[in-house]
């Protein structure tokens, strides 16, 4: 599980990927330049603030993302099993979508439909993507509640979303997303409706099923606590750039870019920030994706930067090798976007 | 349930003076029902409080959605009228005051909210909104008033040339500066905030708690800080209430608290707060089972039903709030 086994395929490739998005305001691009690969079996966190594009990146994977005003870069692709889900049409898309990609959201009340049992939702999935009929596809219903840890799913099968606390309907949603058996999950912000207890249940719940059912999982988040207790690699993200990618522990042990590193510091770490005293905060805000900077996103909060770096935008290189090759097309380990990277770590 | 008393240690800012003293305050709502909506049911939303804050001093009121906290503070300012029990603000009874008796209180407590789209009116340039409040309570003349409002900007890190600007020209870290620059117009003593990071992102979540606490310590505020994320408690208050169902389970200082504290559910908390830190993964003390509906509370302790320490006398008895010295209380029969 600590090792993602970079030599195995992955089962999502994402190269390159920028999706824009057609405003009033004209065109405004809120991932430029994305690639990863995601492995089965293991957890990809993607961590960054609001507006930085984790949504948006993962929302173009399943194709979620209003079609009429949204466009994909040309040389944009995203390969699952084969097949580059950018050029798939929407009949096809459905049929990849909640089947072999499954989704979790934020808010479990709004992803549920308020005015059908859960037993009802399950079973739509179901019926959509399988051939099972109605008492199977009930029976297995009700062992997909039993799976996400339901006490008595064979009463609770028949309740409404709100009979239902917020904790056993993020139960039910991940149910329902791992009906079909799906190769990659994605779940946005999971827990972060949830409080803390519930949230530690639910993380425990999706560390279990991926390791019953291999399941790749990506997992959004704006919180390094649950990235750190839940996720294999890393994904930061920044105004719409990966920044830093690397595995969970080479980035909290030594992360090198230097927005990683302030992130990390601004929260308060019990036993390690001193009481009471101001916290190392990251000063300004994340550049408008109307009004980019030609050179490095990060520059006007960085307290590295120098002058060259608001001339130029760093790519993302590799970190792994010493020669410095740009990462964007081959899988890395630890890869970053600055020109002045911070210190590796001696150990 | 035994009142506190006020000769604990303090902090170095903290005098012994009690600024604010909450005696058993209840707040329950009814909840109606039924063909005539009578009553049918009451929340215990908060459950027999008593506490108090020191002039200059920070308390923190810590614990999950529906314990009750919001409720507490908003039954302190009130926005909530207590069911019953007392609070005492500067050495007046403010429970039962009327609206106009609570005009001239109101200016020395001040509120500061979790979501600042919510709370700033969308039409009003945040010069309105300040002018409003400033005039209401009439804290400078006229002449003055621009002056004012431009110091109250630089002061929470806003620009003068925001002045015009309305709420949605900001983002929600300079949203939540102007929440709190309306607040401090007033000149207040006392201010509540109620989550008043927890919609921001990590990064301005910093520069709002700093804000904060320059603020605290250049105007010697006391603040009654509510937050359902103990690391921000922990880090910024003195003090702090552990609230669960509607009772104070803990009160504790806030230092050390991985240390120090006792009670079984402040301890479950702590250790499900996600350490940032892969290395100390996996054995998360996770609390099984799902808080009671407030409607039918269990009969003895509120935490019995997932307590892993639980016995016989915590099902039908209650513990008390017990004072183990150097300001800390707790609620358990078995610590």
């Amino acid at each position: 599980m600590d090792d993602p086994a970079p030599n195995t395929t992955p089962i999502l490739q994402v190269r390159n990927l920028q999706t824009s998005f057609k405003t009033d305001r004209g065109m405004v691009t809120a991932v430029d330049g994305v690639s990863f690969d995601l492995f089965s079996g293991e957890t990809l966190g993607v961590v960054g603030e609001s507006g930085c594009g984790k949504t948006v990146t993962n929302k173009s994977i399943i194709r979620l993302l209003p079609e009429h005003v949204t466009r994909y870069g040309d040389n944009s692709r995203i390969m699952f099993k084969d097949r580059n889900l950018l050029s798939l049409s929407e009949s096809q898309m459905r049929g990849v979508r909640g089947n072999e990609i499954g989704m979790i959201f934020q808010e479990p009340m709004t992803a549920l439909n308020p005015v059908f049992t859960i037993g009802w939702q399950i079973d739509e999935a179901l019926k959509y993507h399988t051939k099972l009929n109605r008492a199977e596809r009930r029976q297995k219903s009700i062992e997909m509640l039993r799976l996400v840890e339901m006490p008595n799913p064979e009463k609770r099968i028949d309740e409404y979303p709100h009979q239902l606390s917020g904790g056993m309907r993020q139960r039910v949603v991940i149910a329902i997303a791992l009906s079909c058996n799906p190769e990659v999950l994605i779940a946005d912000e999971p827990t972060t409706a949830l409080d803390v207890t519930i949230q530690s249940q639910i993380l425990r719940l999706m560390d279990k099923l991926k390791e019953e059912t291999g399941t790749a999982i990506i997992l959004i988040t704006h919180d390094l606590g649950v990235v750190a207790q839940a996720c294999d690699r890393v994904i930061v993200m920044y105004a719409g750039q990966i920044v830093e990618i690397a595995p969970v522990r080479a980035l909290f042990h030594n992360p090198r870019h230097p927005y990683t590193r302030a992130l990390l510091d601004s929260m308060p770490k019990p036993g390690v920030t001193e009481h009471q005293q101001r916290l190392p905060a990251i000063e300004g805000t994340v550049p408008s994706l109307f009004n980019l900077p030609h050179g490095c996103r990060f520059y006007d909060r960085c307290q590295r930067a120098k002058p060259d770096c608001q001339d130029r935008l760093p790519e993302l290189v590799s970190l792994d090798t010493a020669n410095d090759q740009p990462a964007s097309d081959e899988t890395v380990q630890h890869g970053v976007r600055c020109f002045y990277p911070l210190e590796a770590a001696k150990s | 349930m035994s009142q506190s008393e006020s000769h604990h240690a303090s902090n170095p800012p903290t005098t012994d003076k009690a600024l604010v003293k909450v005696t058993n305050l209840v707040k329950h709502f009814p909840k109606r029902g039924g063909i005539f909506n009578q009553v049918i049911a009451k929340v215990h939303a908060v459950n027999d409080v008593s506490f108090e804050i020191r002039k200059g001093e920070t308390l923190g009121v810590v614990g999950e959605s529906g314990c009750g906290k919001s409720t507490l503070g908003k039954a302190i300012i009130r926005l909530h009228d207590p069911t019953s029990g007392s609070v005492i603000f500067d050495g007046v009874d403010i429970t039962h005051l009327s609206r106009a008796q609570l005009r001239p209180i109101r200016r020395q407590m001040q509120m500061i909210f979790q979501d600042p789209n919510s709370s700033l009116n969308p039409r009003m340039t945040v010069e309105a909104a300040l002018r409003e409040v400033i005039r209401l309570h009439k804290i400078v003349s006229e002449t003055e008033m621009r002056s004012y409002i431009d110091s109250l900007l630089t002061k929470v890190g806003l620009r003068i040339d925001d002045r015009g600007k309305y709420p949605h020209e900001f983002s929600g870290g300079q949203k939540q500066r102007v929440g709190i620059a309306r607040a401090l117009a007033v000149k207040p003593q006392f201010i509540i905030a109620d989550e008043p990071v927890s919609a921001l992102d990590v990064s301005i979540q910093a520069q709002v708690l700093n804000l904060l606490m320059d603020l605290k310590n250049e105007l010697q505020l006391t603040l009654l800080f509510v937050s359902h994320d103990l690391k921000v408690i922990d880090h910024f208050c003195d003090r702090m209430l552990v609230m669960y169902l509607g009772n104070v389970v803990e009160e504790m200082p806030c230092q050390d608290i991985h240390a120090t504290a006792k009670h079984p559910y402040t301890k479950a908390l702590l250790a499900s707060n996600p350490i940032t830190d892969p290395d100390q993964r996996g054995e998360l003390v996770v609390l099984e089972g799902e808080v009671p509906s407030p409607y039918s509370p269990p009969a003895g302790c509120p935490f019995v039903t997932r307590c892993p320490i639980a016995t016989d006398r915590c099902q039908t008895e209650n513990p008390p709030l017990e004072d183990h010295g150097d300001g800390h209380r707790v609620a358990c029969w078995e610590v």
